[in-house]
């Protein structure tokens, strides 16, 4: 009797246990998947200002083609891309494409005299602070994720019910370099 | 103590805060009731009235303490710069954007109020966004921001609007039992002022514990911390509280109840105003330390 009561309670124990643990790392992964589409929806703005950016542009720089193609290519690769990696990298080559994109606008006064030209510079920056925002919430809740799954004892349990470690949108190595300035 | 530990302290510390103010008012009533001859009665006056306060003080304590300061609302098309910086951090603390509230007055300061994240506010003085660079002014929204996520507006706003009613109570019992007894000019008036007085007494030290309890000084360094994680950027808080430290304006619309809300104190303690009762009182960490602190990091 006394047996049979241990293995029982044994068993519930266990399976509470159980219940607890799963319960936390869903609220854990549905925060992950939360604050990704946070990131999205900065990213979907950000393409959004992107064509309008390059008509304003063109109507004062007509000759400089080869940067509108770049920005549009790096524009439609990000839209392409699906995994945080696949976005994080694409994001990069968006931002530089842009960079020289506004270096180049540097050169037309009046372009960069123009009202319209300046909000959508100010919308662009303010954009891409709501990307470092959102890209830190979320890999904050990627490190939270991922700790979880990986300490023991709730291991096991993410092992047998087969949660897989989330990626961290990361800002590229070869995009940090590229910020040396020449004079 | 880590943020959810903050949570969970704040949460209860909210609750033990109303209980006393019921318990302490009705003990009042009880004790006016006996002096004043209307007896029991006033106990129930008492019980009512401290729940419809308490109950009240939860859920609009911050629309008054907002009213008390003068704070008008802003929004992105008045004030794009400190919304939008405002609305950015929310992004990073993963919070719903509260609204904006700006003080008119020159003095560098600002508070937040709310119960929860949901019915947040944030309020800077126009002194802020107009003396602080832009970045300096991204440490204080983030500190104010910390103080709404780990909900330690939630107690503050209580006790403010709390304590306000004590005192106030108290003051208007002491008062109408001194009219009573002089009308009537009735020979234990002696006996009625030591009572006065032992209450008095009694209560200044459980007041002065309810604001400790609420604003115990790890709170502005936890604020100052988590806002330093979101901002990733220190310096910027730390050189809005050096720009805070040097300006000796005070804040006019800021008062005792309601000093402790602010990100440094804005009653500015001018000269001769510090005594031992204003000590117990202060709400603020020393301003130099938590530079040097944030300097630091």
């Amino acid at each position: 009797m006394t047996t049979l009561l241990s293995i029982f309670v044994i068993i519930v124990a266990i399976a509470g246990l159980v219940w607890f643990t799963y319960n936390s790392l869903i609220v854990a992964k549905t925060r992950v998947e939360e604050s990704w589409s946070g990131i999205d929806v900065q990213l979907k703005r950000r393409s959004d200002l992107i064509p309008n950016l390059i008509e304003t542009v063109k109507g004062y720089a007509t000759h400089e083609k080869s940067i509108f193609e770049s920005v549009a290519n790096a524009r439609s690769a990000m839209l392409g891309a699906k995994s945080p990696q696949e976005k994080a990298s694409a994001d990069n080559v968006l931002t530089g494409a842009l960079k020289s994109l506004f270096a180049i606008a540097e050169n037309y006064p009046d372009l960069k005299a123009s009202d319209n030209f300046r909000e959508l510079q100010d919308e662009l920056s303010d954009t891409e602070n709501k990307i470092a925002y959102s890209r830190q919430f979320y890999n904050s809740n990627v490190l939270n994720f991922n700790t979880k799954i990986r300490v023991f004892p709730t291991v096991l349990i993410a092992n047998m019910l087969k949660f897989k470690e989330a990626e961290f949108f990361k800002a590229s190595e070869a995009d940090k370099k590229e910020v040396n300035v020449k004079f | 103590m880590t943020i959810y530990n903050q949570i969970d302290s704040n949460k209860r510390k909210t609750w033990v805060v109303m209980v006393l103010f019921v318990l302490l008012i009705t003990f009042l009533g009880f004790v006016f009731g006996k002096i004043s001859g209307y007896g029991n009665s006033m106990v129930f006056f008492a019980v009512v009235i401290s729940s419809v306060t308490s109950f009240f003080s939860y859920f609009f304590s911050d629309s008054i303490a907002l009213s008390i300061s003068g704070a008008i609302k802003v929004d992105k098309n008045t004030e794009p710069k400190v919304f939008r910086i405002v609305e950015n951090l929310c992004i990073g603390a993963g919070i719903p954007a509260p609204k904006v509230y700006l003080i008119k007055d020159t003095a560098i300061n600002a508070f937040a109020v709310g119960r929860d994240p949901k019915h947040a506010a944030v309020v800077f003085t126009t002194g802020a966004v107009e003396r602080l660079e832009d970045e300096e002014l991204e440490g204080v929204a983030a500190h104010e921001l910390s103080h709404i996520k780990n909900f330690d507006t939630r107690l503050m706003v209580i006790v403010v609007v709390l304590v306000g009613t004590v005192t106030l109570l108290a003051d208007f019992m002491a008062r109408s039992m001194f009219y009573r007894k002089r009308s009537k000019d009735d020979s234990n008036i002696g006996g009625v002022l030591m009572l006065l007085a032992l209450i008095l007494v009694a209560l200044s030290p459980v007041i002065a514990s309810l604001i400790q309890l609420a604003i115990s000084r790890n709170r502005e360094y936890l604020a100052d911390a988590s806002g330093a994680l979101l901002t990733r950027y220190p310096v910027g808080l730390a050189g809005a509280l050096e720009k805070i430290a040097e300006d000796k304006e005070p804040l006019e619309v800021a008062n005792k109840a309601t000093a402790h809300l602010y990100i440094s104190n804005p009653l500015k303690n001018q000269k001769g105003s510090v005594s031992w009762f204003a000590n117990m009182f202060n709400t603020h960490p020393p301003i130099n330390d938590r530079i040097q602190r944030l300097r630091s990091m």
